[in-house]
């Protein structure tokens, strides 16, 4: 049979009727499971015109909860970007004991479930645990007010930026900056100069990834956010309120906004890539 | 390339300031007179109603500008999240069971349920049929659903606090009817059960399962789930029916004693929870389909929605308190797991 394959085919070589059926499936596939339900969300938000729609997002409880969102991912994601970066770096570049456990523990919010995320800030934080009382004699709300979604958050989206790195960092290997190194720079140098701008779109993929997880994170967020109104109230939450009380037109307002900022990291991507090239958004690897 | 280093050192300076402006947004609001009510999902409207209500008459009674907030949820999981360490000032939720688990954490004083009247609630409900509209299948009583191929919606008793009232006045009518033979009022809850092609885990997900999801002839369901279905869903859609008989749900309701204490909010936490008692809480309550516990207060126009019936209580012998009645017949292996097999027909 080998005998036979001597000249190579092209690999794109098939017959019409395969690439039809083939690129066709792929186009329905697309079609059904994601532009449609895209578009039912902007159609449903839409369905009783604009006016409807921007009251939907002005009313105090939807517009507290965009602010609270995007507050939290303001937050967790520049504390992921540093995390993350670090973590990246020691990984990549540098060799030490208990490495192997360390990549097992960044990859532990990916393969546990958001509730058990959530759960385990009640079991530190709450009521029947030695910290909660403590920082509340304090003054210190954790559990059920801002800085408990935020650390369920930053939980839960600690991987992306680390995972997005940790590959690009290691394929291109130490020798920039040994090189940097070699040269007389100083190690802040060769990481400020050399290492970092070596990364920059892999870091900005890994920054628009947890952002995109940061202000839709549902479950860990739920679980300690305490659901007060106006309050501690994110998006994801408002959304599924607003579903439960019949009030489909504003549920589907504040998911679209949610969908909107999702498709405009999208956007600021690909214009990016198209800025700076193809190699460039998703690095080298 | 140096440009976009820059950019991590702006975005991360603007992030601490972020964080900074944070802080102290949050700061005065919990500095602030401010009333925390832990609520489960039905009341999200009838809270709306009765909050602006209270905030003008604690104005006017020479209090300061009170701000109310809602958190509404599942009445076992806001239980849980009030027991976990959320600082409620006062609960208003469906199951005196659910208020007594945040009193065992002593949060809560004991004599709650004797602190305020009517066993601490300022309005009860019962659970009444949803049918589709002319009545097609003819269900007037208890008796009805489980004749020819009725199928009904209820949620799962064994994660639902209001399928439990409902599973409770199917047994109260079946007492009455084959006279406590139990044999006999066990075939007929497991039959009932038998109808039901999907069990919900909550109210809300049965409502929705009946009304927007068009399954099943008929809903069990609380009263004020029923005529709030009715309105959102165009009343040209489904008609109520009132059963003769049915089960008296009292929703209690509590203040936290050990978190007005903290705050310093008792006295008009207290208040908030007096006013539900008073001429125009019950109208707003009975506004809202929940039955006012004085009716003698309430506009008869709001009273001829909420048809007087025979309403049996949970402390009636029949089911001796929640006490006794949860472990015999939700708790594992008890009647309601005998009974019911998922999937048998």
């Amino acid at each position: 049979m080998s005998d036979n394959r001597r000249t190579f085919r092209n690999p794109a070589d098939e017959s019409l009727v395969t690439k039809i059926l083939l690129v066709g499936l792929t186009l329905v596939f697309l079609a059904f499971f994601l532009f449609l339900p895209l578009v039912s969300v902007f159609v449903e938000a839409f369905r009783e015109g604009w006016v409807t729609y921007e009251e939907a997002l002005v009313e105090p409880d939807a517009w507290a909860a965009i602010q609270l969102t995007l507050t939290v991912a303001a937050i967790a994601v520049p504390l992921n970007v540093i995390f993350g970066v670090a973590a990246a770096w020691a990984i990549a570049k540098f060799e030490f004991k208990g490495k192997a456990f360390l990549i097992t523990l960044i990859d532990l919010p990916f393969s546990i479930s958001p509730v058990i995320s959530g759960l385990v800030y009640v079991l530190l934080f709450g009521s029947a645990s030695v910290l909660g009382p403590w920082l509340k004699t304090y003054g210190i709300e954790i559990l059920f007010a801002v800085p408990g979604i935020v650390l369920a958050t930053v939980f839960v989206t600690f991987p992306f930026v680390a995972r997005e790195l940790i590959p690009l960092m290691q394929d291109q290997g130490t020798g920039d900056e040994e090189a940097a190194l070699s040269l007389g720079a100083s190690g802040w140098q060769t990481f400020w100069y050399v290492t970092l701008p070596n990364v920059k779109w892999g870091l900005l993929y890994g920054v628009l990834l947890c952002n995109a997880r940061a202000m839709g994170e549902f479950g860990a967020v739920s679980v300690v956010s305490g659901r007060i109104r106006g309050l501690t109230n994110t998006m994801p939450l408002h959304v599924e309120i607003l579903y439960n009380e019949y009030n489909m037109v504003a549920a589907f307002a504040v998911a679209s906004l949610l969908a909107l900022l999702a498709l405009v990291t999208l956007a600021l991507k690909t214009l990016l890539e198209l800025r700076f090239g193809a190699g460039a958004a998703g690095g080298r690897h | 390339m140096l440009n976009f280093t820059d950019g991590i050192g702006k975005r991360l300076m603007a992030a601490a300031l972020g964080v900074t402006l944070a802080a102290g947004s949050i700061a005065p609001a919990f500095a602030a007179s401010q009333l925390l009510n832990v609520s489960y999902d039905p009341t999200r409207e009838l809270y709306k109603d009765f909050n602006a209500a209270f905030q003008k008459h604690w104005k006017a009674e020479g209090g300061d500008d009170v701000t109310i907030r809602q958190s509404h949820g599942g009445s076992g999981a806001q239980a849980r999240s009030v027991i976990d360490g959320l600082d409620a000032d006062v609960v208003t939720l469906a199951l005196e069971s659910d208020i007594n688990a945040i009193q065992k954490t002593g949060k809560i004083k004991e004599d709650w349920r004797t602190r305020l009247p009517n066993n601490a609630s300022p309005y009860t409900s019962t659970i009444v049929f949803l049918v589709r509209k002319g009545n097609p299948k003819g269900i007037k009583n208890w008796g009805d659903l489980v004749k020819g191929d009725v199928q009904i919606v209820t949620p799962n008793p064994k994660t639902s606090g209001g399928a439990r009232w409902n599973y409770l006045a199917a047994w109260a009518w079946a007492n009455e009817e084959f006279k406590g033979d139990q044999d006999k009022i066990k075939a007929y809850i497991s039959d009932l059960y038998k109808r039901a092609p999907v069990l919900d885990t909550g109210a809300r997900g049965s409502t929705v399962t009946f009304a927007q999801r068009q399954i099943g002839d008929v809903l069990l369901a609380w009263e004020n789930e029923a005529y709030l279905a009715g309105e959102e869903f165009g009343k040209d859609a489904f008609d109520i029916v009132v059963p003769p008989i049915s089960i008296l749900a009292e929703p209690p309701v509590a203040v936290v004693d050990s978190v007005v204490d903290a705050k310093g909010t008792r006295k008009v936490a207290e208040a908030y929870l007096q006013y539900l008692y008073s001429d125009e809480g019950q109208n707003i309550a009975a506004k809202h389909f929940y039955r006012p516990s004085k009716r003698e207060v309430v506009k008869p126009e709001l009273l001829k929605q909420l048809p007087d019936i025979k309403l049996v209580t949970i402390d009636d012998p029949l089911f001796g308190g929640w006490k006794k009645a949860q472990p015999e017949h939700f708790g594992d292996g008890g009647i309601f797991d005998q009974i019911y097999k998922p999937g048998a027909k």
